[in-house]
């Protein structure tokens, strides 16, 4: 197991190295750098090649890539172009939190309605709850975060006027980095931007769960721990259930992928201070250490939850050896 | 010639003659798939939205582009019926409009741009994108997957090496740096081949790089899944029999074997064109979609969420549309899905 985890890091090293080499590819293929233009004006010729001289952007490109290299390994993303104050680790520290805080919240409440929606639904099948839990879910894999998000914002916040229609309620510094504090302005604050994210989450997770445990319910090894007088209970939490995870485990991966796309849009309505709305805003802004830096973060996140998934798969089920 | 035995295709005949109505997999499919009302019912709202983005022309009272200049910028007129008076001009709240006596059914956007227009239209991006990109990566992915697992040992080895490479790499940040750099290129322009590219994606709206940025990336996944179908099938009698014939492998591979895994293959690409919609409204929404004025529902979601407290409708409405038209292609694939997958037939 060790030696396979070990396997799988080295693996994911080559695809972090392309990952940068293709980022780094784009920002250079783009036309107009960074200080071509001072607010909407035009940047004078001469102050364009200081400033880029200031920040090796006159080197050639290759030299250029391996310095950033060099700074990426001692951990430095690289300085900031416009708000010369901060540096893209600065930026990285005050966004990154919010990002972790809005998916891992959403990923608990897609966990804790769609898992048991997913076992109700599956034992208590082609039941009224059944349909509802399957119509459910299918209705809440149907509507866009872009559209779930306005919809609770106009209800809870602007009619009923029982939530903030914006902002995350902590801000930094987090506690140890990357815990809110608990404050009720925090939990008021992040419903709507969880439930926007989390719905869809937990729609998914129910369907699998559902479909995984009316497969597992057929197989033979239930009808003998029936057939041993096994309670219901103990056979549905013991012999069941866990088995039934093994499907649901493997969609954690593209569902991670999936809440990174939601951040981008979420952190957008409700203003959230997150990486997703500066990963966008650093495209249009030119911060070319900030685009490469975050895309950077995403694709090492992206391979952390592939490993963590592939983790639980072989933990859920002894069977799966990894040579 | 009287001695000549019963052919397989007579016996079977009488077979089927004794055993009632002639049952084959696809007809099971299709009776399995119609005894779900749900997914019969969405699979009708798909096609009326398929005949809606073809003829949207003449269902639009007004070009989606057309605006309204009688109004000062972001002036947005609500649903509202426009009345002539005695000179034959038509008013709105008793200022006179540019164009002709129409009705505004849902009213127009903060440009002054119909909005049951702009929704009609809005149909073509999603379509066409549901269509391109299941398209692409059901055909590139399906020629590698079956490369890889028909040729088998090194090369599909190799293969599927670079496809659990590509598998780690985040698409949707992938496909958004593709998009900068493709609206960087238009903004900029270009001369020769790149050029003319710049060119035909301007009359389509954006759509072309749109779709490179999506095809690029989006096949992986099926090429497992093919590559899977491949190696299950390559081992069965038929194969092997066509081989001992002497079939060479370009027939084997058309004749035989894709037939036969093609069908599942395609129905699970209909489950990820919610997806595909998705990634679309997400760019969109985000300005790296199409290009403006091309109507996207994530687009015009996007420019009216700012106003939503005085403006709901102008993000409900493409947002009903959205939703409505995933929810239709969710309950179809899942439709489809259960008609083919024998296992879920006694459910």
């Amino acid at each position: 197991m060790t030696k396979f985890i070990i396997r799988r890091i080295l693996f994911s090293i080559p695809v972090l190295l392309a990952i940068t080499i293709f980022t780094f590819a784009v920002v250079q293929a783009l036309p107009g750098g960074p200080f071509s233009t001072v607010g909407e004006k035009s940047m004078p010729e001469h102050m364009r090649l200081i400033m880029e001289r200031r920040y090796g952007l006159d080197k050639p490109v290759y030299e250029q890539f391996f310095l950033y290299l060099k700074r990426l390994a001692q951990g430095d993303l690289g300085p900031m172009f416009k708000l010369r104050s901060q540096t893209v680790n600065d930026i990285v520290a005050q966004t990154w939190p919010v990002s972790i805080q809005l998916g891992v919240l959403s990923l608990i409440l897609g966990f804790s309605i769609g898992l048991p929606a997913g076992i109700i639904a599956a034992l208590k099948r082609n039941s009224m709850v059944d349909y509802m839990a399957t119509f459910g879910a299918v209705l809440g894999a149907s509507i866009p975060n872009m559209v779930l998000a306005p919809i609770l914002i106009l209800v809870f916040g602007v009619w009923l006027r029982w939530l903030p229609i914006a902002f995350w309620g902590a801000d930094p510094p987090f506690i140890l980095g990357i815990f809110p504090k608990p404050t009720l302005e925090f939990w008021t604050h992040a419903v709507m931007p969880t439930v926007s994210l989390g719905t869809a989450v937990s729609a998914g997770i129910a369907r699998l769960t559902r479909a995984s445990l009316l497969e597992v319910m057929g197989e033979d090894y239930i009808r003998t721990a029936r057939a041993k007088g096994l309670r219901e209970r103990v056979i549905i939490i013991r012999h069941a259930l866990k088995n039934a995870m093994i499907p649901v485990a493997t969609i954690v991966g593209p569902l991670l992928a999936g809440l990174l796309t939601g951040t981008f849009i979420v952190e957008q309505i409700f203003a959230l201070n997150g990486m997703g709305r500066r990963f966008i805003n650093s495209v249009s802004e030119r911060e070319y250490f900030l685009l490469t830096g975050l895309t950077l973060i995403y694709a090492l996140m992206l391979v952390a939850g592939n490993l963590l998934v592939d983790i639980t798969y072989a933990w859920l089920d002894p069977r799966i050896r990894y040579e | 010639m009287a001695t000549e035995s019963p052919s397989i295709d007579q016996l079977s005949d009488e077979f089927l003659a004794f055993s009632g109505s002639p049952r084959s997999p696809m007809g099971d499919a299709v009776r399995e798939f119609k005894r779900n009302k749900l997914a019969v019912v969405s699979m009708i709202f798909v096609i009326m939205v398929v005949l809606t983005a073809i003829i949207s022309p003449l269902l639009t009272p007004y070009p989606f582009a057309l605006q309204n200049t009688s109004f000062a910028r972001s002036k947005i007129m609500e649903p509202y019926v426009i009345t002539t008076d005695r000179y034959d001009k038509c008013h709105w709240k008793g200022t006179p409009l540019d164009f002709g006596c129409t009705v505004f059914i849902l009213g127009s956007d903060a440009l002054g741009r119909d909005l049951l227009s702009r929704v009609v239209y809005g149909t073509r991006v999603s379509l066409a994108v549901a269509l391109v990109a299941s398209s692409v990566s059901l055909l590139i992915g399906l020629a590698y997957g079956t490369i890889a697992g028909y040729t088998g040992g090194r090369a599909d080895e190799a293969m599927m090496r670079i496809v659990d490479f590509l598998y780690a790499v985040p698409v949707l940040v992938l496909i958004i740096l593709m998009q900068v750099y493709f609206k960087a290129l238009t903004r900029q322009g270009a001369t020769g081949f790149a050029g003319t590219l710049i060119g035909w994606n301007q009359a389509m709206g954006g759509m072309l790089f749109l779709f490179v940025a999506m095809g690029a990336l989006n096949w992986i996944g099926m090429a497992r899944l093919s590559r899977g179908q491949v190696l299950s099938q390559k081992k069965k009698e038929y194969i092997e029999a066509a081989k001992s014939i002497g079939t060479n492998d370009t027939r084997i591979i058309f004749r035989h074997l894709l037939p036969n895994i093609i069908g599942p293959l395609i129905v699970i690409e209909t489950l990820a064109i919610p997806g595909y919609i998705f990634t679309e409204a997400t760019l969109s929404f985000i300005g790296l979609g199409v290009d403006p004025p091309t109507p996207s529902w994530g687009a015009m979601i996007a420019e009216s969420t700012q106003g939503i407290r005085s403006n709901p409708h102008l993000v409900l409405i493409p947002g009903a549309a959205l939703t409505l038209l995933t929810l239709a292609f969710n309950f179809m694939g899942d439709g489809l899905r259960d008609a083919i997958d024998p296992r879920s037939h006694n459910r």
